[in-house]
């Protein structure tokens, strides 16, 4: 026992206002491991990294780094205790080189110049020690992100970090882009540095960790071995009951075709090709999964879809032409022609966070019949007694119509958003990452809702860029790369790492 | 020849124009690079103008005018910066609320300090600044057409002018090639890269703030203590304030193109004060009220954005809220 751990955290305590984000967490990371941090949305894990790296400070509790007590009051600190972070949202500038983000904060002296120099032999040499090899003069935003995510290891490589901590880095990684990052994180770990991995996705933990620690709801519930437990173990630990790891369903009884796009283009307002002669069919009674990393047109899709972004093309509903440009191309007149949508980001497309839950049910349908009073006045008490019953029906906790949009956790308001689309009883539903930062409890409940949906014989285009997400739900499966539509598969014909090279934008027939 | 002795005078009086316009423009672009608008250049700016010409006239010396007159735009700046990056205030609200307080209260003092209508009393020579005349522009001046240039257009100015003028270059080199300039840009695209950088966004963004206040209270004297002015008079700035920050933007918060933005504006200032000339090169008469919009007309179109689309920094008017 001489060999002190590289972190050591004691009794770390954590709150926000109301909420005990962290509550009494003790861990133990040895050097040069790889350490899984998993658990759900919320459960605090990110809260404590970014305790670590000084960005929020604990309420109470210490911190060890190789046995010796440290204070870690900003990342001033944390990196000079060789701690490095490598965000969920990558903290870059756009417009700088990867050279100037790397030096940024640990510069030599007043001047450029210099710096830049040194800086370039410097990264050279970790380049090829670790197999990391970037551009340095190119700008982050001509970057993909497999590579911007280099950067951000680069970066606490040459501020001399020896813990890497990274917080959900295959969130926006096609899969092979994440074995890509795992073996490098293999390399660094095979170098001597400790590694901690936060993520929420079991195969990860699996496939890579050395050791697992497990938190649900502030608390550290368990570490263990990887090699001594199993997927299944893990969920239980994560949720506290036994996880239905698929999702219950009957084989699709498609019928008619209701959704026809044919050769339909974008070009954004940059001038962008974003969608390329894309076509597809979604007909009544399925469920036609759209995969890809995030930014290969999926949103635009949605969004001409939906009615909010204009195309050239045709599109047709049920034999019906729908207008992509003019007056009638807007999400009004789509959700009047039986087209819902539950937008891909809940906080900024499908709710209005300041508005309560009632105020919220109507969006879309505020001109709906039934929650009028007279030609001038809405009926605000028919509103408030739907979005009750709507609420209860979802499952939305706590059912309190009067609560802000704000005031619901993730899984809540994606309920919300949910309900109001099924509820109007639509005869295409288009929905963008249904359960993006929702716990397991509320990703099991919607999957229901879904195919409760696609057996009622509604058509449902789902974009999602959780393969498994994908893999679990769709009848049929398209996947998206730089505004095409790469193939098509069939669920039980095909495995994500097939779709991972169509994700990739490598077409091979093959598979 | 002919051509010469008619532009002569009006390019003097452009650079002579010119001159706040550019520090005030430079100052915008310490502070929006930085994340920090500023709409209350005008206000500081007005501040520094009367509170130069007051000191430098009670004291003689105009020295103690400017660092006064400085001091009075550092203050403004401070309060800027408390709102807007300490308590993460809306930096329009901050900025409108300057631009009140200054033109209000430095007519308000001025009344009661001199008692003569709300303006300080005229500045002697002694306690103004005075052009210089450049080494050999006496002897070269009969030297055909670098002669007249030179004497003329490039010697004559007051040091504030030619300050202004190197503060381009020095400006330039500041933000592109220093320490300080690489994190300056950094703070006002995205902060949170500083942030987990471990470099204070809260202290960079408070020193460009200071540096733009330095800036606007040098464009505050020039405009009241520099010939041929001769003391603060009531709104002397004019709306200087808000013209440099269309330069700002039609420069694309670029310390070059900022020059060449502020001498546009200061060449068509300049016309407006020879309609006679104009006259002459064009032929005919042009409305003189015409002239003097000319640089608001600009204004206007600059900002309505038929110049090309100019991108400012990304983080630009957000306070920083630590987030993940």
């Amino acid at each position: 026992m001489d060999q002190h751990p590289a972190i050591e955290l004691r009794s770390i305590s954590k709150a926000f206002g109301m909420v005990q984000a962290n509550k009494d967490i003790s861990m133990r990371v040895m050097p040069g491991t790889i350490h899984g941090i998993i658990g759900e949305n919320g459960a605090g894990k990110s809260t404590l990294m970014s305790i670590l790296y000084g960005f929020y400070k604990a309420d109470s509790g210490e911190i060890f780094i190789n046995g010796n007590k440290t204070l870690i009051p900003d990342s001033q600190a944390a990196i000079a205790a060789g701690i490095g972070m490598v965000f969920q949202h990558f903290k870059l500038v756009e417009n700088f080189t990867v050279l100037e983000n790397i030096i940024l904060g640990v510069e030599d002296g007043r001047f450029l110049r210099p710096s830049l120099k040194k800086a370039q032999a410097e990264l050279t040499q970790l380049a090829n020690e670790y197999d990391l090899h970037v551009e340095p003069n190119a700008l982050i935003e001509d970057l993909g992100v497999g590579m911007l995510q280099r950067v951000e290891i680069l970066k606490a490589l040459y501020r001399k970090a020896d813990i890497l901590i990274l917080d959900e880095p295959t969130g926006v990684l096609t899969p092979g882009e994440a074995d890509q990052l795992f073996r490098i994180l293999g390399r660094l770990r095979d170098e001597g540095k400790t590694i901690i991995l936060i993520t929420h996705k079991l195969r990860e933990i699996m496939d890579i960790t050395d050791t697992v620690s497990v938190m649900r709801r502030g608390e550290m519930t368990a570490t263990v071995k990887t090699a001594s437990t199993s997927p299944e173990a893990l969920a239980e630990l994560m949720v506290g009951r036994k996880v239905l790891m698929k999702v219950d369903k009957a084989a699709a009884q498609p019928g008619d075709s209701v959704l026809q796009v044919i050769g339909l283009n974008v070009t954004d307002e940059n001038g962008v090709h974003r969608l390329k002669d894309v076509s597809l069919e979604v007909r009544a009674g399925e469920i036609l999964g759209l995969a890809g990393v995030s930014g290969n047109g999926q949103s635009e899709l949605l969004e001409v879809l939906g009615g909010y972004r204009k195309a050239t093309g045709t599109v047709t509903l049920s034999g019906e032409k729908i207008p992509l440009t003019g007056s009638g191309a807007n999400g009004q007149s789509r959700r009047n022609m039986g087209i819902s949508h539950v937008p891909e980001d809940r906080q900024r497309e499908g709710l209005i966070m300041e508005f309560a839950a009632w105020e919220n049910i109507p969006f879309g349908y505020h001109n709906a019949p039934e929650f009028q009073r007279n030609r001038l006045l809405m009926n605000n008490k028919a509103v408030r007694t739907e979005t009750a019953g709507s609420m209860e029906r979802f499952d939305v906790r706590p059912p309190d119509p009067r609560l802000r949009a704000s005031g619901f956790s993730g899984g809540n308001q994606q309920k919300i958003v949910v309900a109001r689309e099924i509820e109007r009883n639509p005869d295409l539903l288009l929905v963008g990452q249904p359960t993006r930062g929702v716990d397991i409890g509320a990703i099991e409940f919607i999957h229901q809702q879904i195919i409760a949906l696609r057996d009622q014989g509604k058509a449902i285009l789902l974009v999602s860029v959780e393969l498994d997400e994908i893999m679990a739900l769709s009848d049929r499966i398209a996947v998206m790369f730089d505004g095409r539509i790469m193939g098509e598969r069939l669920p039980h014909e095909t495995d994500v790492k097939a779709l991972g090279l169509l994700m990739a934008g490598i077409a091979k027939e093959a598979a | 020849m002919e051509l010469l002795t008619l532009l002569l005078p009006i390019l003097d009086s452009t650079v002579r124009s010119a001159t706040p316009l550019l520090l005030a423009c430079l100052a915008g672009l310490y502070s929006e690079r930085a994340g920090i608008f500023d709409i209350g250049l005008e206000g500081k700016m007005l501040a520094s103008a009367f509170m130069s010409a007051a000191i430098a006239y009670t004291t003689g010396n105009v020295w103690v005018g400017l660092l006064a007159g400085i001091g009075a735009s550092l203050a403004l700046s401070a309060v800027h910066g408390l709102a807007s990056i300490t308590y993460r205030g809306n930096q329009l609200i901050s900025g409108v609320a300057i631009n009140f307080f200054a033109a209000g209260m430095a007519v308000v003092a001025a009344q009661s300090w001199f008692g003569q209508g709300g303006q300080t009393p005229r500045l002697t020579d002694e306690s103004r600044f005075s052009p210089i005349t450049l080494p050999f522009a006496e002897t070269l001046q009969d030297t055909p057409i670098i002669g007249p240039i030179y004497y003329e257009l490039i010697s004559g100015h007051t040091l504030l002018v030619y300050v202004a003028m190197l503060a381009v270059p020095l400006t330039w080199f500041v933000l592109y090639r220093t320490r300080f300039g690489l994190r300056l840009r950094a703070v006002g695209e995205n902060p949170s890269a500083v942030d987990t950088a471990g470099v204070s966004v809260i202290g960079l963004r408070f020193a460009a703030v200071a540096i733009c206040g330095v800036l606007c209270g040098i464009a505050g004297a020039q405009l009241a203590t520099a010939e041929p002015a001769a003391g603060f008079v009531k709104d002397m700035t004019a709306g200087r304030g808000f013209i440099a920050l269309a330069a700002l933007i039609f420069a694309k918060w670029r310390p070059w193109y900022a020059l060449f933005a502020c001498l546009l504006f200061g060449f068509l200032q300049a016309i407006a004060l020879r309609p006679d000339q104009i006259e002459l090169v064009l032929g005919f008469k042009v409305q003189l009220q015409l002239l003097d919009a000319l640089p608001y007309i600009l204004t206007v179109v600059i900002l309505a954005g038929f110049v090309g689309k100019a991108i400012p920094p990304r983080a630009g008017g957000e306070p920083y809220v630590k987030e993940r």
